[in-house]
């Protein structure tokens, strides 16, 4: 008994973990994708109806503007955020004195909840006495910045308030990324006089592929997950112009009692996060192994 | 580190103030920078420190002309989350119940687990890991309406004890990840060694790995600390009245309807609720920019 005891602690020291990642993780996924199957409304029920929830949720205006805002503030954020980051990364790398200083500065929002976030970003955005009543203030009478109040625009804040919090954290990784191409290369293209521009552009950016790989996960995965911001910011208004799948969910779920709606939704967004993430994850396990 | 501002052809004096002014426009960029991630931090805290009177006729981020404290108060004791009005106080200390516990919990069986995992190898060993870096990723409103009612039929809903719970369960794939990677790159030999030494599992543990675990203990820690904090949807999802974490009682003062509009207590909740994570990174950056490289780049 003791020997087997032994011989078995490894195992039983990992199976409580084990059991729980099975049923809080994998088994409440298949609940939810059960539930989408179903006509649940206000109580789950269980008898498989087919699609009928997801032919909802795509026949949905609300689901239709959440779903379009995914890929307007996701391509945005993502596009931009890498941006911003690389050529920030790259300011940062020409031996600058304070680089310790800028780059806590530029990284701090990143510890902040996205709820201080976006209270902080809808103070300052607020056209009643914000930016734009202290730009009027100067004098600027017609000067017009409501965009956290207009429909259209609303997006947009969200994009800006979520580049604010994320743009140093690419910034930290593409750093660490510059940091690590092959010194002795670059000096040797410098020697043959190949101009600074080609040598970023043809040596070291190829070189952070993998980086490049990275940032663009965790940034798509920030952005399909993106909930607090959106309630702290603007609420997913004007409206439901700024509803996000995220919030979407959670309005089903815990306000509307649309069960059979939430899950289905639920299961679109995981749907997206996986035809992201599991190739990655997939190349990271399969090279670890061999 | 590359400098490539050196390479340039130094021995024209044009090159020379070229190169200064190019340096100059450098660190004017870089500063600009700085004052964009600054900004919201500097207008909430002057915002805070400012009476309502001053808000309405002043400029957004003019310093304050007559300091303030009041807002401060409010929000700490007399802001209205609701239909309660005891300020941030009471959810600011059930944050701090919920993350202790849960912080300690999932780092302890992420050491577990990330110790198994790396040295234990066994068949159905990777499985268990390959299984649990899914399960990092996956967005959570995919668990949230079997937690509620699970929560409920254990009669777990809406307490902190049900909060701390979820956010062990969902910690777990982080901690344990933050761990393998890092007890990987000890030699198996150490193991061998010690167990042909006639060492158990838990002495190897306990005398050989814990030493050396210091730094990525305090990687975790800091890690599983911020998001738990931070957490926004567990909290809102599976809290109630009187147990909701601090940033959902930020969220519900500053959305509260009732009364005029009071930005600067707004603001000071809202640097009250932020504090705990900053605090963290300004003490212990280096690790929070571990731990975050740790999540996405391969440990």
């Amino acid at each position: 008994m003791i020997k087997w005891l032994e011989e078995n602690t490894p195992k039983l020291v990992l199976a409580p973990s084990f059991i729980a990642v099975l049923i809080f993780v994998y088994g409440f996924i298949a609940w939810t994708a059960w539930v989408s199957l179903t006509r649940s409304r206000l109580l789950p029920k269980y008898e498989i109806e087919g699609f009928i929830q997801y032919e909802r949720l795509f026949a949905s205006p609300r689901w239709e503007t959440a779903f379009g805002n995914l890929f307007v503030f996701g391509t945005l954020f993502i596009v931009i955020a890498m941006v911003l980051g690389l050529a920030l990364a790259i300011l940062l790398d020409q031996n600058i004195r304070t680089e310790g200083a800028i780059r806590t500065i530029y990284l701090y929002p990143m510890a902040l909840s996205m709820i201080v976030t976006g209270t902080a970003w809808k103070w300052i955005l607020n056209p009643g006495l914000g930016l734009e009543a202290m730009v009027r203030g100067w004098g600027f009478e017609n000067f017009t910045f409501d965009w956290l109040v207009d429909p259209d625009k609303a997006i947009y804040t969200i994009v800006l308030a979520a580049i604010w919090q994320s743009s140093g954290f690419v910034m930290a990784l593409f750093l660490a990324g510059l940091r690590s191409v092959d010194g002795e290369i670059i000096k040797a293209a410098q020697v043959d006089g190949i101009p600074t521009w080609r040598v970023y552009t043809a040596i070291i950016i190829p070189a952070m592929a993998p980086i490049f790989l990275s940032a663009f996960i965790v940034l798509s995965h920030l952005a399909v997950k993106s909930f607090d911001l959106v309630i702290a910011l603007t609420g997913g208004g004007p409206g439901y112009a700024t509803d996000l799948p995220a919030t979407y969910m959670y309005a089903m779920a815990f306000s509307r009692g649309d069960i059979g709606q939430a899950a289905s939704s639920a299961m679109i967004m995981m749907l997206v996060v996986f035809s992201i993430v599991v190739p990655y994850l997939y190349s990271e396990l399969r090279s670890k192994d061999g | 580190m590359v400098d490539l501002s050196l390479a340039q052809t130094p021995h024209q004096a044009e090159g020379r103030t070229g190169r200064l002014i190019l340096r100059w426009m450098l660190y004017i960029l870089l500063l600009l920078f700085a004052l964009f991630y600054l900004l919201p931090l500097f207008v909430m805290l002057t915002t805070s420190l400012k009476s309502l009177e001053e808000i309405r006729t002043g400029d957004l981020i003019a310093l304050p002309r007559d300091v303030t404290f009041a807002a401060w108060r409010t929000a700490w004791s007399e802001a209205c989350t609701g239909i309660q009005c005891e300020g941030v106080r009471p959810f600011f200390w059930n944050s701090v119940l919920i993350a202790i516990p849960a912080v300690v919990i999932s780092t302890l069986l992420g050491a577990m687990n990330g110790y198994v995992v790396a040295q234990w190898n066994f068949r159905g060993a990777n499985l268990f890991f390959s299984l649990m870096l899914f399960g990092c990723f996956i967005p959570f409103q995919v668990v949230l309406l079997p937690m509620a009612r699970v929560l409920g039929l254990i009669g777990m809903a809406g307490t902190i004890p049900g909060l701390i719970f979820v956010h062990v369960i969902y910690g777990l794939g982080f901690t344990t990840l933050f761990f393998r990677n890092y007890y990987v790159s000890i030699p198996s030999e150490l193991t061998k060694a010690a167990k042909v030494d006639g060492a158990g599992f838990f002495r190897i543990f306990w005398s050989i790995f814990l030493p050396l675990s210091l730094p990525i203990i305090v990687v975790t820690v800091i890690w599983q600390f911020t998001q738990i904090w931070n957490d926004f949807l567990f909290g809102v999802s599976f809290s109630q009245a009187g147990t909701q974490p601090v940033t959902v009682a930020l969220n519900n003062i500053v959305n509260s309807t009732t009364g005029i509009k009071a930005y600067n207590v707004d603001m000071a909740a809202a640097i009250i609720a932020g504090l705990p994570t900053l605090l963290v990174y300004v003490i212990a950056g280096k690790y929070f920019v571990r731990g975050l490289t740790a999540g996405s780049v391969k440990g």
